[in-house]
């Protein structure tokens, strides 16, 4: 508003700051989210996927990564799988599980198939002991 | 004013001529680099090589595709010895047989499914009943109003045709001898018609066993004859690769205005890609679209029904006769249950649409006219909840989708499709 350069450089820099640090707080800003920041802001949630690149039509496996958000890996959770295009309101075509705890906060996911391009997301219901809470990460195929 | 109103008139005739005129002639627009994405998805060009079939060990054998190339058009297989999977399936017409439902013996359940490109697909069936190519071969063959033979008579053909004895033990090992006839009836299988059910009772465990092997057999030659069938690239294929080399002469040379503008609906705002997508433009999932139930007829339940039978098939890849030593089946055992599936039929590939009316699960839509009418409409379905919306397309717009749709025919890519003149089997 100040039409000095200098005050207006430093307002714009704020600006950018402010921005930028909104936007590490919200990761589901991202267009497509390798992981994902449970409900609780407790968990983080990421995820590689056996099919690379991700394709339609193909069922797959994943390897989810549980940890908190301190980075320690979460053992002995309970997941379950679902979700969905949401601009189409229609859920998944098969219903993946969590068929084995690989260790290290690693479980194997398997079962999942995308079958139309899209916007996808795959929630992932969480229980930790008596913690039960949810992520929802977002890709586009 | 009054001088110059002939003139306005004139105007006014002219440009609503060439409002009519102009969109036939007008180049559409360029493809954007998302489009060119979709474009290259649907193109044979990203058709990867055939998927194993891990529950079929001669699925790829060459000698197994010309043993059930000869058993595919072989009548005998039949009660009447008039019906073969060609009858239904024939070949001049893209392996279908342009007749609402199938007619054999008597009249099948639903239309007949076109097999070119089936190798890709996880199920079978509109409502999925069969998870593998060679456990389907097996249900006509005792279905009494398809080809309504059994299997001990089919075992029987094997043993006795010199041709198919011999290829029959180069691929699977010594066929049993089935002379003795206390042990071996005529005719026998499991809720067969007539006698040949309690005849199959009658006949010792180890024996049905033995008899069950050949005829499972019998189904994975025809299997992997099957699998040659494959769609070769057609005029739309030539079209992408026109586009992708950035050569608007070739473009302007392979498609009129017309099919280009059908081909941006498709890709678009028509909604296709949701369930016809990828290079065979199908998903080969089941979606309910809301077609009417044929007349006279309740709903067909379709996947819904499909999904339980399939679980419960004593061919599918659990079962004892898969070859799949390890058993992993992902899509059985990770299948999705749900409302979704009430009135939900497996989706056709649209490069089988040439000569392949009528269309849908039991031919309900005669014309592609009338296909496309039908998505543009949405109406509600009578069972389950059709998964399309209105479109709100226009007549001309209905009708350049259409156009675009005829470009993907292209002749069935198989060297030996169609003749039945296999190598060595030859009557």
């Amino acid at each position: 508003m100040s039409s000095k350069p200098r005050d207006g450089d430093a307002g714009r820099a704020r600006i950018v700051v402010v921005l930028a640090l909104a936007m590490a707080q919200w990761p589901a800003l991202a267009a497509d989210d390798a992981y994902c920041t449970s409900a609780s802001g407790r968990y983080r949630v990421s995820y590689t996927s056996e099919l690379e690149p991700l394709a339609i039509n193909r069922i797959h496996s994943w390897v989810l990564h549980v940890e908190s958000v301190d980075g320690d890996p979460v053992t002995g959770a309970a997941i379950e799988i679902g979700g969905g295009m949401p601009e189409h309101d229609h859920g998944l075509a098969t219903s993946p599980r969590a068929t084995e705890e690989l260790g290290g906060g690693d479980y194997l996911i398997e079962g999942l198939r995308f079958h139309m391009p899209g916007r996808w997301e795959i929630v992932v219901d969480l229980r930790v002991g008596a913690d039960r809470d949810r992520c929802t990460l977002s890709l586009a195929l | 004013m009054r001088r110059h109103w002939p003139a306005a008139l004139a105007v006014l005739v002219l440009a609503a001529v060439a409002a009519w005129w102009l969109p036939s002639v007008v180049p559409p627009a360029p493809w954007s680099s998302a489009e060119l994405a979709l474009l290259r998805a649907l193109s044979l060009v990203s058709l990867p090589s055939v998927p194993p079939d891990p529950t079929n060990a001669v699925a790829d054998d060459p000698r197994a595709a010309a043993f059930g190339e000869a058993l595919f058009f072989d009548t005998r297989l039949s009660a009447n010895g008039e019906v073969a999977c060609a009858t239904c399936h024939q070949p001049e017409r893209r392996f279908t047989d342009g007749l609402p439902k199938g007619r054999a013996i008597g009249t099948s359940a639903r239309n007949t499914h076109s097999i070119v490109g089936s190798a890709y697909s996880p199920w079978f069936y509109w409502d999925g009943r069969k998870d593998s190519l060679w456990s389907q071969a097996l249900s006509p063959l005792e279905d009494p109003n398809e080809q309504g033979s059994d299997r001990m008579a089919v075992a029987r053909l094997v043993a006795r045709d010199r041709a198919y004895r011999d290829a029959y033990t180069a691929l699977f090992g010594a066929l049993p001898d089935f002379s003795d006839a206390h042990r071996f009836p005529v005719s026998a299988a499991p809720l067969g018609a007539g006698t040949a059910d309690s005849a199959w009772h009658a006949m010792a465990p180890a024996d049905r066993e033995s008899v069950t092997r050949v005829f499972v057999d019998v189904g994975k030659a025809i299997a992997a004859y099957e699998r040659t069938l494959l769609p070769s690239p057609s005029r739309f294929d030539r079209y992408v690769d026109a586009v992708l080399a950035g050569d608007a002469r070739a473009q302007a040379e392979l498609f009129t205005a017309s099919e280009a503008r059908g081909l941006r609906l498709f890709i678009g705002e028509a909604g296709c890609l949701q369930c016809h997508n990828g290079p065979l433009l199908t998903n080969n999932e089941f979606h309910n679209t809301g077609i009417l139930s044929y007349p006279g007829e309740v709903p067909d339940q379709g996947r819904i029904d499909g999904l339980r039978t399939v679980r419960r098939d004593p061919f599918n890849c659990l079962g004892e006769y898969s070859d799949d030593a390890g058993r992993v089946c992902p899509e059985l055992a990770f299948a999705r249950d749900g409302v979704e599936l009430i009135g939900a039929m497996r989706t056709p590939s649209l490069r089988n649409l040439d000569g392949t009316a009528p269309y849908m699960h039991k031919g309900q839509l005669s014309t592609l006219a009338e296909v496309l009418d039908h998505y543009n409409r949405a109406p509600l379905a009578m069972i389950g909840h059709n998964e399309t919306k209105p479109l709100g397309l226009s007549r001309r717009e209905l009708g350049q989708l259409e156009d675009f749709l005829e470009t993907l025919a292209a002749p069935v890519a198989a060297p030996s499709a169609g003749d039945g003149a296999a190598v060595g089997f030859g009557r």
